[in-house]
């Protein structure tokens, strides 16, 4: 019995410990007021008054600056305008990451770990730098220009870096083995003989494939989609390197109410959102997982 | 932008290890100093001096107030320092500790006394104004021999712009500059701290947006002297910097600084030590350092940028101490402006002015 409980308590400890308690103290803030003091925001609790001190403490709390993220639509639009992103790029991600799936899945069995291996090879170098490896493909003097004007494709540089279409090639890129992996997973579990059954059955290979393999590799997809969507829609680096100052992400507007305005409390409160959003796609996700493991 | 990641990086793994009595931090502007001048610091003194660069105040006063930057010096500029003392961020300086604080200039001592009463928690660095960098040669064949090169109606003035956009122009990325220069442009109070009046900027900017390159703070002194760009709202020294690589380079770009005729923001980077500091005694050797005649002369002749310190005056080369871009005289003077600290609801209307203008949302 006892054995059991602390079982189950490591995994709610970990939540507690790295979820929960941050969360409290980033409320916390979203409901504080800024100051100029260190650090920038108050009331703080005054311990030493007791509980004096905390209904104090407490009372100073308001919802001020929820209300402020209502009456400012650059919040809602930042917010709308993440969402799309992160949809377009967790759509493009699977477009491009499950024929590369399909195709691993698919190949001999001896070459699998090494093609495994170059999908994983890109975490080995800094994720930064991979991103400033972009600046200089896209740049209108970059790689990817040079080599479109030296073959005579085009007459003038493409404009690219600085632009939302930078911003979907690098959140693409960055996440793309996220998308892979769990599809390969799924893909690799195939049991082959259900489509030589299917057509067997008098399916077309086109028709086995999308009445079998797709509906099968499902959970895959399902996964790789959350994995992707999930970090994309709270991106900051990525847009604030490739993106021009028109991309509106919820990321940026976080790092200028910290930065600029020296607002935390509204910089929580705009974070705790964010998590609000994130918690239906991330609850979705769980029960997905769950109804995996129970299928099998 | 990439060197200050990796160097930001690099302090942060630093930070991470235990800070050392033996160890100097300092966190400047960057391309602010002559790197000699850091090796001759170690040598003299025998500390290791970790040196970081940043250029944005935002971003360091963002560091100021979390509190626990691990840095012992740091060089805001007057109206952050202002706000940064009232948050209790600094410690007033020791003057035992700085037997060359002497050397300051009473002129400029008199003005940053303004931010800081009494002088008591920093010392200047360097001082400079914001105004015009411009490609002669590009803007004079753009725009014809009479464009107006020391006014405001050059990146003012959406008929202008809009010849020079395929050019390049840059902005500085600091609202608390650019805001008070759309201003002064429409004869407004550049200082003022009044919402309506500080709505009026908008418009100005939203007009002249779309032909705007970027807003960066440190990329332009580059781009400027490769000729990537015809004209850049920049700081003093920075833009002198790019006159003289142009110069090496022997590019045939030519690069010149103007004060706006309208009348130039003035600002003055002060260097003071964090409240928090790990080596105060460290901060101050380092303070002291710079408060010397010779040194900080080498630092103004590399910069171009003017000092706070009189007795630095006699070590300057002619081409910093004799050129009115750097050192101006009376009349330029009296056409330049100051401004003070926004308050917290005040900077609130102008990083979202910022924002809009910016991004258009």
């Amino acid at each position: 019995m006892m054995r059991r409980l602390f079982l189950i308590s490591v995994p709610y400890l970990w939540l507690l410990a790295l979820f929960l308690i941050p969360f409290v103290i980033v409320l916390k803030i979203a409901l504080s007021d800024t100051a100029l003091s260190i650090p920038p925001y108050t009331p703080q609790i005054d311990l030493s008054a007791g509980w004096e001190g905390l209904r104090t403490f407490f009372a100073a709390l308001d919802m001020e600056n929820f209300v402020w993220l209502t009456e400012d639509d650059l919040y809602w639009k930042a917010y709308v305008s993440s969402l799309k992103i992160a949809t377009i790029s967790t759509l493009l991600a699977l477009l491009v990451g499950y024929p590369i799936a399909y195709g691993m899945a698919q190949a001999p069995q001896e070459w699998r770990a090494t093609l495994m291996m170059l999908i994983i090879l890109p975490f080995w170098t800094s994720f930064l730098i991979r991103v400033y490896a972009w600046m200089g493909i896209l740049s209108q003097e970059g790689l990817l220009n040079q080599l479109l004007m030296g073959l005579g494709l085009i007459s003038d540089p493409l404009i690219i870096l600085n632009t939302n279409t930078a911003v979907y090639i690098g959140i693409v890129y960055t996440y793309l083995p996220f998308m892979i992996l769990p599809i390969y997973s799924a893909l690799e579990k195939l049991d082959a003989s259900l489509l030589e059954a299917a057509e067997d059955l008098g399916c077309s290979r086109f028709k086995a494939f999308w009445l079998v393999t797709i509906p099968l590799s499902k959970g895959g997809i399902i996964a790789g989609s959350f994995l992707v969507f999930i970090p994309a829609i709270g991106e900051f680096v990525i847009p604030s390197l490739l993106g021009g100052s028109s991309t509106l992400m919820i990321g940026k507007v976080l790092w200028e109410e910290f930065f600029s305005n020296r607002d935390w409390p509204v910089a929580a409160a705009v974070a705790v959102v964010l998590l609000l959003i994130l918690i239906i796609p991330i609850i979705l996700f769980q029960r997905n997982e769950q109804k995996q493991r129970e299928a099998e | 932008m990439k060197t200050q990641i990796l160097a930001s990086t690099a302090a942060f793994a630093l930070l991470a290890g235990a800070a050392t009595a033996d160890e100097v931090r300092v966190y400047n502007w960057s391309d602010y100093i002559d790197e000699e001048l850091l090796a001759q610091f170690e040598a003299e003194t025998g500390l290791k001096l970790v040196y970081d660069v940043f250029d944005s105040n935002e971003l360091l006063e963002t560091k100021m107030l979390a509190g626990g930057s691990g840095y012992d010096v740091v060089v805001p500029t007057g109206t952050f320092l202002q706000r940064q003392i009232t948050a209790g961020a600094f410690q007033k300086l020791d003057l035992e500790q700085l037997p060359n604080h002497g050397n300051l200039w009473d002129l400029i001592k008199d003005v940053t006394a303004g931010y800081d009463p009494e002088n008591a928690y920093s010392i200047n660095y360097m001082w400079g104004s914001t105004g015009l960098g411009v490609n002669v040669g590009k803007v004079k064949e753009i725009l014809g021999d009479d464009a107006p090169l020391n006014s405001m109606e050059l990146v003012l003035n959406p008929d202008n712009m809009e010849k020079l956009a395929a050019c390049g122009v840059h902005f500085l990325d600091a609202p608390s500059e650019i805001i008070p220069m759309a201003l002064k442009y429409l004869g407004e109070n550049p200082d003022s701290h009044d919402k309506d009046v500080i709505a009026k900027a908008e418009p100005v900017l939203t007009a002249v947006r779309p032909h705007i390159q970027k807003f960066h703070s440190s990329e332009y002194i580059n781009a400027l002297a490769n000729g990537d760009i015809c004209v850049a709202v920049g700081w003093s020294g920075d833009i002198l910097q790019a006159r003289d690589r142009a110069a090496e380079a022997d590019n045939g770009v030519e690069i010149a600084y103007n004060a706006f005729a309208e009348g130039s923001l003035m600002w003055f980077d002060q260097m003071a030590i964090p409240v928090d500091a790990p080596n105060p005694e460290g901060a101050h050797k380092f303070l002291n350092f710079i408060l010397d005649a010779k040194n900080m002369a080498a630092a103004s002749n590399y910069v171009y940028y003017a000092n706070g310190n009189i007795a630095s005056q006699e070590h300057l080369v002619e081409d910093v101490i004799g050129d009115p871009a750097i050192y101006p005289d009376e009349e330029t003077m009296s056409n330049f402006y100051i401004t003070t600290p926004y308050p917290a609801k005040t900077q609130r209307v102008v990083t979202r002015l910022w924002t809009k203008v910016k991004s258009g949302t």
